[in-house]
């Protein structure tokens, strides 16, 4: 392998040159590199390292409970706070135990470098114990990765690492570095010049003939959707964007990733859009002639069937990475680069546009679904999820940082807490990781220490990783969890209620005491089976000082409505039936409401 | 979908272990079709160059260029389909001749311009450089006289005039600008 990864030039100040093992060295540069806190498991290949970390005091290590949760951690840490999040393991089964967590960091492009310890480089490829082949395993799933076997390799490759997880589209790297190569010293001082990459250029920068183009068609739109993906928060754009609608007055619609890259209570907020997005914005999408799409990817959770899709838009394209644009939709303008760069050329170009039939027009939309769909739920004392995360998002005040697990509560979430803050909620988009949410909720709490942090998971997918309450216990991590009890894997049954003839196989799911599990961690416990008494769990669970798990037992067999069956037309959407002889009973009809 | 058509690729890529499993692991999970790779060596150390072909419509063509420019070891990359260029493959074919007919494939070679590299009692192992369409003609012919064992490469291609696009960004990657529109 080549060696020449530094580029220093001549004159420039090193710090001091030390002796420092392999081990010291990952760790060193880890703190140069600004890393606060690490999560992981230890175990023989990565034992020389774990032997130098107490040298580290200013390192907090996360003692996980299996290494996923380390993964989602480091994960979460990055969502929240927008930088790198890191997690190490061992070889072997700690590494491949990292596999999920790193595919789904690939699929929602988050930056996070995970360090594996291998076995010593003398036995690659000999089928020592414990050793796999995990640059291989990971190679689909990664950004990049890394085999370093030699001492004077750790420090210039954990620095390529952090650059490219966190340059351009982010994702993650995986350094995995041998025993011997831990266990070795060499000479060490801190390289801070810029990483340079011979084959690497995140960088992307559109031409003017395609602004030209794109303002043309933002010009003479006269029904237009700006859709607000996860590229806006990643870019920071999101105050540009408010700024962008101030202009134009265009609506916003949301992917489930982008929720918060655009304030859910503006007057031009349409909502996600999608499987399951609300009625109205589906159809406002079928209806536009003019998308402007931020830093998304039309993934087809988002468009349904592609060939009826926005049939009548032309596609304005803002995109960073080259590889998305025509991919899945055919675009009319692409805007290749930085989401918020190109928000900035643009804004002094574009003015307010005609558009107020159209506002109008999607007002009438809301007006007719907004009751039917997801409001359409009796308050008769019986409780639905809908009812709870509403009631969450109140007693909040919309400020928390909620991190959601996969199924029928992430869609929930996603439409009754309503965002207005980017990076407040954290949720597996790309590749719908059930276990997801409380060790990313733990790395997230890192990040946003002031922040009121809460999980909402439902009954199957916590039980995934539900192992880390022990961590939040070991380690003082305190975060509130909603558990939204159901009984069935909902989300798989509620498909085999709609396309499985009813029959409802695999999916009765049952739970451990949840509130006896909290205890039995030492952490708190509360039980809801009543609409009334989610304001008061919420706030109890807040106030105690532990991890505090609240199990709200739901309506059982409830479906998330409207939605998109897959791969159908956009605007074909299952709507929740109105029971016979009964006149509309929205569920938000209390006094505040 | 615009219709599928042979393309061919230039790639610079580093020369380092697994960078040839990365790309074909990209090939593989994008499921692109690929008829031909070939990779080795340059003047350069450290640096090796690839061709290859795959049935790609114009589109997914701009994407294939994207995505190895998303490997870390991929230096540049240049679709010369539409370019003037030399493509070039090499295969070796061993015919079970003995000695009675071996001056008539011989003469056959030579309207080919492949030339004998090794002759044993009932064998003969020709050489032959050209496009896929030479080299097909002469198998066709040698047919009759009996095809042992044939081995062929990859095409080989380079556009013709000066520096190619590729060559020309090895160490200086061009900051991707624009994307055609369709
Ligand atoms: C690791 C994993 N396995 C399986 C699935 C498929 N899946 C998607 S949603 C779901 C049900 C989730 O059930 P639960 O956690 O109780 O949430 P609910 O839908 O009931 O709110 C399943 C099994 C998945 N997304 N992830
Ligand atoms: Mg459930």
């Amino acid at each position: 392998m080549a060696a020449s990864v530094t580029n220093l030039s001549p004159n420039e100040t090193r710090p001091e040159t030390r002796r420092l093992t392999g081990s010291q060295i990952i760790w060193d540069t880890l703190v140069n590199q600004g890393v606060e806190v690490v999560f992981g498991y230890p175990g023989g290949a990565i034992m020389p390292a774990y032997d130098a970390l107490p040298q580290y005091p200013g390192l907090r290590h996360i003692l996980v409970r299996h290494e996923q949760g380390a993964a989602h951690m480091a994960d979460g840490f990055a969502r929240a706070s927008g930088s790198v999040g890191v997690c190490v393991a061992t070889s072997g089964p700690g590494a491949t135990n990292l596999v999920t967590g790193i595919a789904n960091a690939q699929m929602d492009s988050i930056p996070i470098v995970c360090i594996t310890g291998q076995v010593a480089s003398t036995l690659i490829g000999s089928d020592a114990f414990q050793e796999t082949d995990i640059t291989g395993i990971t190679l689909p799933i990664t950004k990049h990765n890394f085999l370093v076997s030699r001492t004077e390799d750790i420090m210039p490759t954990l620095r390529q690492a952090f650059y490219i997880a966190s340059s351009g589209r982010p994702g993650p790297v995986l350094v995995d570095i041998t025993k011997d190569a831990q266990n070795a010293s060499c000479d060490y001082a801190f390289d801070s010049t810029p990483v340079r990459l011979s084959g690497y250029r995140p960088d992307r920068y559109p031409v003017p003939e395609e602004f030209e183009q794109a303002l043309e068609l933002i010009r003479k739109a006269k029904r237009p959707v700006i859709f607000c993906g996860h590229g806006v928060i990643k870019a920071n754009a999101m105050s540009l964007l408010l700024e962008f609608v101030h202009k134009t007055n265009i609506p916003v619609a949301l992917t489930l990733l982008g929720l918060g890259g655009f304030p859910a209570t503006h007057e031009r907020s349409l909502g996600m859009m999608g499987m399951h997005g609300e009625a109205w914005v589906n159809t406002a999408i079928q209806e536009a002639d003019l998308i402007i799409a931020l830093g998304m990817r039309f993934d087809d959770r988002v468009t349904g069937n592609l060939k009826t899709y926005a049939p009548n838009a032309k596609k304005i394209h803002v995109e960073l990475d080259p590889a998305e644009v025509n991919k899945n939709v055919k675009v009319d303008a692409p805007l290749l680069g930085d989401v918020r760069e190109i928000l900035r050329t643009l804004m002094p170009h574009v003015e307010r546009l005609n558009i107020d039939e159209w506002i109008a027009h999607i007002e009438t939309l809301k007006g007719d679904s907004a009751v039917r769909d997801i409001q359409e739920l009796p308050d008769d004392g019986r409780l639905f999820a809908a009812h709870v995360i509403h009631d969450l998002w109140r007693q909040t005040q919309g400020k928390a940082l909620v991190v959601t697990d996969v199924g029928q509560h992430q869609m929930w979430e996603a439409q009754y807490y309503k965002h207005d803050h980017p990076r407040k909620l954290i949720t597996s988009g790309g590749l719908g990781t059930m276990g997801f949410a409380l060790p990313a909720a733990m790395g997230a709490r890192f990040a946003c220490p002031g922040d009121e942090v809460w999980v909402v998971a439902g009954d199957g997918g916590f039980q995934m990783t539900a192992c880390e309450l022990a961590t939040c216990a070991q380690e003082n991590i305190k975060v509130n969890i909603a558990i939204i009890n159901n009984g069935y894997l909902g989300m798989v049954r509620q498909w085999q209620q709609f396309f499985y003839g009813g029959r409802y196989v695999a999916t009765p799911i049952k739970s451990p005491d949840f509130v006896k599990l909290a205890e039995a961690h030492g952490l708190k416990g509360i039980r809801v089976t009543k609409r009334s008494e989610v304001r008061d769990a919420v706030a109890q669970a807040n106030q105690n000082a532990e991890t505090t798990i609240v199990d709200f037992r739901v309506e059982q067999e409830d479906s998330v409505y409207p939605m998109v069956p897959a791969g159908a037309d956009l605007h074909n959407m299952i709507r929740r039936p109105i029971p016979e002889g009964q006149g509309h009973n929205p569920i938000f009809e209390t006094g505040e409401d | 979908m615009a219709t599928q058509t042979l393309r061919t690729f230039v790639a610079y890529v580093e020369d380092r272990p697994g960078v040839l499993n990365r790309i074909s692991s990209l090939f593989r999970r994008r499921n692109y079709n690929i008829v031909s790779l070939n990779v080795g060596r340059t003047h350069e150390v450290g640096v090796s160059r690839m061709t290859f072909r795959v049935e790609a419509n114009e589109d997914s063509a701009r994407r294939i260029e994207a995505n190895l420019y998303k490997l870390v070891n991929v230096l540049s990359v240049e679709d010369i389909t539409d370019k003037p260029s030399v493509s070039r493959d090499l295969a070796l074919i061993k015919v079970a001749v003995g000695p009675q007919k071996r001056a008539e494939v011989l003469q056959l070679c030579e309207v080919f311009r492949a030339r004998a590299v090794d002759v044993g009692p009932d064998t003969l192992i020709v050489e032959i450089t050209g496009t896929q369409d030479k080299i097909d003609g002469l198998v066709n012919i040698l047919q009759p006289f009996g095809v042992a064992e044939m081995v062929q490469t990859g095409a080989l291609a380079m556009t013709r005039g000066p520096e190619g696009e590729a060559a020309k960004s090895v160490h200086q990657p061009p900051i991707l600008r624009g994307v055609t529109a369709a």
